[in-house]
């Protein structure tokens, strides 16, 4: 899933100076599980802005905000309120943000910085795993990506920095090539660690990234 | 130009090199009188890349004032802060004004630097870094060009010999080899039986090795180096051999010499890192030289 976070409320306030009047837009995917703009938070949203002076016209959540055909569609659903409104807030993510601004007619305000593609540990908890690079390298890494969870995206093993099985950046943090190492040991397959890994293929992750499907 | 370092490794001379910060600015001329008190005394001189991440003059440049000076450096590239195109450039500058030995590193990341909001290249890592000198030295560049005349290089790499699991390192340290490191600088050692094992270990690849000895100036500075620094760690038995000296300054330089004079045994070569006091090297390889 897409993690964002919702910004300070001061910083949102600060965007919307000039704005009296605004309509939210949630979305029921990511920004929900998320905790960044789910009923919940825009309910929490619309309070907040009340008690700040603004006069929220509707809100909408939409199942799911980065579905540029499905945006359209329910801001039309809604267009009395949309259209009483100076501006329309966004918690959801950049994709988000953007189907809204592209069907809204009016300002779209960015509510939420988009983080990471992130797995799921716990409720509330997010890990960064994979960077959509483009060319996945996970079965020769033991399904563990190194591209990612280092901070250099070091394709050959560790750097200089590693001691304890420690990562140099944050002492807490194990090194990735560390797991690696590990895994590929229970699985006995640190042959794999003898084959050198050329250098990455950056045209594959070259943007704006587009795919589409053949009928 | 051949490297003058390479050539007395194959002779089977001891060597000993060292390391000078290129300035923050431009004036060099602090540089250049550490780098001359050198001349004489060490065998080659590192500069080093934005060491730590911190911005300081290209050590492309202070690497080829160095050449005019008629003194050998150890010119040191790092991955961070450039991607293959302006990697491969430089290295081609590098040959043109008479640098001939390189020193391929990843580089210490972005975050402990002073230019944090700035974006960690890291396109290539060390291993592809060697691959590349060599694909240069073969009249190509990266994308399969012929080059207008190629670089020739005495490269080397990195190795930490006290980290652990050494077995994790050793890995990468073979890639190294593969990829045509002919030298290894180690990170500071201060542990010679571990030197020992090390060399042996790595011996099979047929690459020098070059230990790395730093001058401690206090307790204080072991602590926080071994905090601050990647990939080093002061044993808590020299802290406190530095703690409980009359003249840290002094016990450190004890220190060194010491450690110099027990991996000398066990290496072909001692990179001493003085930490801006290069004019007590003399005193830490004088029972060495």
């Amino acid at each position: 899933m897409i993690v964002s976070k919702q910004k300070p409320l001061e910083d949102i306030l600060a965007s919307l100076d000039g704005h009296s009047r605004v309509f939210l837009v949630g979305c029921a995917k990511c920004a929900t599980v998320c905790k960044s703009g789910g009923e919940e938070e825009i309910w929490q949203m619309q309070e907040s802005l009340t008690s700040a002076g603004k006069e929220v016209t509707g809100s909408v959540v939409i199942d799911e905000a980065c579905h540029m055909l499905r945006v359209g569609r329910d801001l039309r659903a809604r267009k009395e309120i949309v259209d009483e409104a100076d501006a329309l807030l966004v918690l959801a993510c950049g994709a988000g943000v953007q189907s809204i601004a592209a069907s809204a007619g009016k300002p779209a305000i960015a509510g939420a910085d988009t983080l990471f593609l992130g797995n799921i540990r716990r409720f509330g908890q997010f890990e960064q795993r994979c960077s959509l690079c483009g060319e996945c390298i996970l079965t020769e890494t033991a399904g563990i990506c190194p591209v990612t969870v280092c901070p250099k995206g070091l394709l050959n093993g560790p750097c200089g920095g590693m001691d304890q099985g420690r990562c140099e950046t944050d002492p807490e943090a194990e090194c990735v090539w560390h797991q690696i190492y590990q895994r590929l040991k229970e699985q006995q397959a640190t042959e794999n660690l003898k084959k050198i890994a050329p250098g990455k293929d950056f045209s594959r992750m070259l943007k704006p990234g587009k795919l589409k499907l053949d009928k | 130009m051949t490297s003058q370092l390479q050539q007395k490794l194959a002779a089977g001379d001891f060597v000993v090199t060292s390391e000078v910060c290129p300035p923050k600015g431009v004036d060099c001329g602090e540089f250049l009188a550490k780098a001359r008190v050198l001349k004489g005394q060490v065998d080659a001189i590192n500069v080093t890349d934005n060491q730590g991440a911190n911005m300081r003059i290209a050590p492309l440049a202070v690497a080829a004032l160095l050449v005019r000076e008629g003194i050998e450096p150890v010119y040191q590239v790092t991955c961070r802060d450039r991607n293959r195109m302006a990697l491969q450039s430089d290295l081609l500058g590098a040959a043109a004004l008479g640098v001939s030995t390189i020193l391929a590193l990843t580089g210490d990341h972005i975050s402990f630097g002073d230019h944090r909001q700035g974006k960690p290249v890291f396109d290539l890592d060390s291993v592809q870094l060697l691959q590349t000198i060599s694909t240069l030295a073969s009249g190509f560049d990266l994308a399969g060009t012929r080059l207008n005349g190629a670089p020739s290089f005495f490269a080397g790499a990195a190795a930490a010999p006290e980290a652990e699991p050494f077995e994790l390192t050793l890995f990468k340290l073979q890639k190294k080899a593969a990829a045509g490191a002919r030298f290894f600088q180690t990170q500071a050692i201060f542990d010679p039986d571990r030197l020992a094992a090390f060399t042996t270990a790595v011996s099979p690849l047929g690459v020098k090795v070059i230990a790395g000895v730093i001058l401690l100036k206090s307790a204080g500075m072991a602590r926080y180096m071994t905090l601050h620094i990647p990939g080093l760690r002061v044993p808590d038995h020299i802290v406190t051999e530095l703690e409980e000296a009359s003249d840290p300054a002094a016990k450190g330089v004890e220190i060194a010499a010491r450690l110099a004079a027990a991996a000398r045994r066990h290496c072909d070569g001692i990179h001493v890192m003085a930490m801006g006091r290069e004019e007590l090297i003399p005193d830490i390889i004088k029972e060495i030289r």
